[in-house]
């Protein structure tokens, strides 16, 4: 699958078959691009990850990944980031912009910062509640105590734990139930003010009634937020996406409206899955 | 870039670079002592280090051949004591054990292989020197012996471990007790690895010292049977290096050399092996 | 009864009953030395008492035996180790296992590994024979830095409670840095992302978040370290100046309890001077004990701790 042209105009060279897309969505156009990926390549050694996914994020939107396991949702997901580059002999091809700006030449510090990740399995780190949440503030910033104390106050509301946790700020992270460390992940992702946050299967370790309150979450975030949620669960990205995209052995498939990639599919790979005939 | 961000970057490469500058000091002075002991340790080597016996102070020549054979029957000795018991011990362990009851043979086994091993010089001098009154071949295999059996514990129960199960139950259900699937099927599946164990845990032993000094003590001549004191080539580089003679310095360089050029070489030797068969276990 | 013949015959109940003693020799091995050390030890226990431990005097021809000036070179001596070694363990384990490229890493790895090979016999030859006419060298000029202090003033002869520092440092390093390592390998991969993701610096990442979580089995690496430096007999006799002495400056010669059983055992006439070795070998085990045990206990929770 070579094909160094593609560059100049991906819209016109690839309507062909499995190649994917930029499919345009619709009803984005009052939106803003904030992060757009053009024909990005990925490379684990040999193995090519990802083949010529090229799409935008549009701004204070949630968009959604949904694919089988395997099928490189998560992998793109942690290019956006640069995440990507913790894992050995792997390479990137192609172009991520934020905010118009490439990030693969942006200091590499700067982009996690801006583009902030929740993993799949709560991390909370072996510290207090507190620190933990304050962790990102105090390495990317100077702030006085009583401003510190304020942004993690703030960072544990807007993940909706501060009610569960005021009382016990200092003790270890660890004690939290599993729903509330991973909201606690958030909170301390939320901490540095990040432009976009990336979300990875965020609720495949916790019970239905945190993935409610998580999901909950989300709706709030995204006034503030770029997010984009890479999901197992059909129903969560139909829940809690504004735009969904359909990943399949390293292609993006479809990328349209929420409504549109589980109603009416464009192509029939989508519809496949989205019917729960295979995946 | 901003100031802070400076800061963080240059604290990066600054701790990257000392970190770096500890490793290589631990690699150098490894590098160190081998390239010096290859120059002077090889310099003055010849055959007669291998085939005569120490000539007295005063006289120039002679080898360490009887500390060359009573390191090898030192060693004989402990392999006889250190590995049934430590391999059939790793057996027990890795086949039978109950949770309680191998939780402690586990702790006590670490804490003896954290005795040091004058203390173990100590053991074996009380339970043979002390009662036949005389050094010995003997008590010198002793204590090397019992030094070995942790160890030995240890590696064979983990080897044993890395067998999969399927083939115990592959055994067993071709009506094979579990005894016998124990020892046809699991044991041979661990061989390399046991093997491997056993050389990595004598040229451990084979260098220490510390426990012979009055267990088997020390002998000019060659030392018939097991039962009268012997040479042995750590003690002979202990003892030759702290003479006042640089005849005798020399000689020390020469043991010293043919010692680590042992154990080296069978450390490098069994560690290729643990790792061409993956997980590794020390 | 039946049954039972045919497991016998099967050779079960037999390989069990013989591994299990096996198994069970190492705790009887462990209870044996420690019961031969207290009874061969009990001349001097009698006539010393407890007193024994914080007696000055050691002197063979009187009679008159005390373990202090050992215990105090043995803790100065592992103390300068650890102080030296800490430092450069840690800080080479975590280059190991955190900054360095996975290719240099396993060569250095490797070599730091069968730096632990090397027989202690050895590192003492070399401790005689280049560290004292170095250390003769440099001494000078550490002395004009830190001279003012008592630690490091009065004459320098070579043989001291320094060099053997210096040589147990070398010899507990490769301790250090491979548990440390595996430690620090142990800890799992989200930790560390879950640093970066927040625009953490690489080293960041290792020192705010890695080295905490793996913490407690760094501190049983050092532990372990300790443990071995107490013990390490054949270098350190070499090096020390093996005089029961107790002196401020670390310049001075001293002795180390495993290096006076070494140098004396052989030449102790009499029950009580024999009695006052075991004794000393007594107060080693003890010591030794009580810290590998602790070692193994912080070890072991941190390498089997699951995640979150």
């Amino acid at each position: 699958m070579q094909a160094p042209s593609r560059q100049l105009d991906p819209m016109s060279t690839l309507p062909n078959i499995g190649a994917s897309s930029g499919t345009e969505p619709k009803t984005a156009a009052d939106a803003a691009a904030k992060l757009s990926a053009d024909n990005l390549n990925f490379f684990y050694g040999n193995f090519q990850a990802l083949h010529g996914i090229s799409m935008k994020v549009y701004d204070k939107r949630v968009t959604a990944f949904i694919g089988p396991s395997g099928c490189g949702k998560s992998t793109f997901l942690r290019t956006l980031n640069r995440m990507n580059e913790t894992v050995r002999h792997s390479r990137v091809e192609g172009e991520i912009r934020l905010d118009g700006e490439n990030i693969f030449r942006i200091d590499v510090n700067d982009v996690r910062r801006r583009v902030g990740m929740v993993f799949q399995r709560s991390n909370p780190f072996p510290k207090s509640i507190y620190d933990n949440v304050a962790y990102g503030l105090r390495i990317n910033s100077s702030l006085s105590r009583s401003q510190l104390r304020e942004a993690v106050e703030q960072s544990l509301r807007r993940a909706a734990l501060w009610d569960e946790v005021k009382d016990k700020l200092h003790q270890s992270a660890y004690g939290l139930s599993g729903g509330q460390q991973q909201r606690l992940c958030i909170a301390r992702a939320l901490a540095v003010n990040p432009e976009v946050l990336l979300l990875d299967e965020p609720c495949s370790a916790l019970d239905p009634i945190a993935t409610a309150k998580i999901e909950d979450l989300i709706f709030q975030l995204k006034d503030s937020c770029t997010i984009v949620i890479v999901t197992h669960n059909m129903q969560q990205a139909a829940r809690v996406a504004d735009f969904t995209g359909f990943f399949l052995m390293g292609r993006l498939i479809e990328f349209d409206n929420t409504t549109v990639i589980f109603k009416t599919p464009n192509r029939k790979e989508t519809e496949d899955y989205v019917t729960g005939r295979f995946g | 870039m901003s100031w802070n961000k400076r800061r963080r970057k240059a604290v990066n490469a600054i701790m990257l670079s000392l970190t770096a500058l500890c490793t290589l000091f631990a690699a150098g002075s490894l590098v160190f002592i081998l390239s010096y002991l290859f120059v002077h340790g090889a310099a003055s080597l010849n055959w007669n280090f291998f085939t005569k016996l120490p000539t007295p102070v005063g006289e120039t020549g002679g080898g360490m051949a009887n500390a060359i054979l009573g390191s090898a029957k030192l060693l004989l000795l402990a392999t006889c004591v250190g590995v049934p018991i430590g391999f059939l011990g790793g057996v027990y362990l890795a086949e039978f054990g109950t949770s309680t009851f191998s939780f402690v043979v586990r702790y006590v086994t670490d804490l003896l292989n954290g005795v040091p091993s004058i203390v173990m010089g100590i053991f074996a001098y009380s339970l043979i020197v002390i009662r036949q009154k005389h050094f010995s071949t003997l008590a010198g295999g002793l204590a090397l012996g019992v030094m070995m059996i942790p160890i030995a514990i240890r590696s064979s129960e983990e080897f044993l471990r890395g067998v999969p199960l399927s083939l115990r139950e592959g055994a067993m259900a071709l009506g094979a007790s579990k005894s016998r699937a124990i020892w046809t099927v699991v044991v041979p599946a661990a061989k390399a690895g046991l093997i491997t164990g056993i050389m990595l845990n004598l040229a451990r032993v084979a260098g220490e010292t510390a426990p012979l000094l009055f267990t088997s003590f020390s002998n000019r001549f060659w030392s018939p049977g097991w039962n009268q004191p012997t040479a042995a080539l750590p003690e002979m580089v202990y003892k030759y290096a702290i003479s006042a003679y640089d005849d005798w310095h020399q000689q020390a360089w020469s043991a010293g050399f043919v010692l680590l050029t042992l154990v080296l070489a069978v450390n490098i030797v069994a560690r290729m092996i643990l790792s061409k068969r993956g997980p590794a276990a020390r | 009864m039946q049954a039972f013949v045919k497991r016998v015959r099967n050779g079960d109940e037999i390989a069990y009953a013989i591994t299990f003693l096996c198994a069970f020799a190492v705790i009887a091995i462990t209870a044996l030395l420690v019961f031969e050390l207290y009874r061969n030890s009990e001349p001097s226990r009698v006539k010393f008492g407890w007193s024994f431990l914080w007696t000055k005097t050691w002197d063979p021809v009187a009679g008159e035996f005390g373990a202090l000036p050992f215990i105090y070179g043995t803790v100065v001596t592992s103390a300068f180790a650890m102080i030296l070694g800490i430092p450069l363990g840690v800080g080479a384990a975590i280059f190991l296992a955190e900054l360095a490229p996975p290719r240099i890493s396993s060569g250095l790895t490797f070599l730091i590994e069968l730096l632990a090979a090397v027989p202690s016999v050895i590192i003492g030859v070399l401790g005689v024979f280049i560290l004292l006419p170095f250390l003769r060298i440099v001494q000078p000029y550490i002395q004009g830095a830190l001279g003012w202090t008592p630690l490091f003033a009065g004459p320098f002869y070579g043989v001291s409670l320094f060099s053997a520092g210096v040589v147990l440092t070398i010899m507990i390093l490769p301790f250090i840095i491979s548990i440390s390592r595996e430690v620090l390998l142990s800890v799992p991969n989200d930790q560390r992302e879950g640093a970066l993701a927040l625009g953490a610096t690489r080293w960041e990442s290792t020192w705010d978040v890695v080295v905490p979580f793996a913490r407690k089995g760094i501190v049983g690496s050092i532990f372990l370290a300790l443990a071995r430096s107490l013990g390490e007999t054949m270098a350190v006799t070499m090096v020390v100046g093996n005089d029961p002495k107790i002196s401020a400056s670390l310049f001075a010669p001293g002795y180390s309890i495993a290096a006076v059983i070494a140098n004396e055992f052989t030449e102790a006439t009499g029950d009580l001077y024999q009695g006052a070795l075991i004794e000393l070998g007594l107060v080693l085990f003890a010591l030794t004990i009580v810290i590998n045990g602790a070692a193994r206990i912080l070890v072991a929770s941190t390498t089997k701790r699951g995640t979150s």
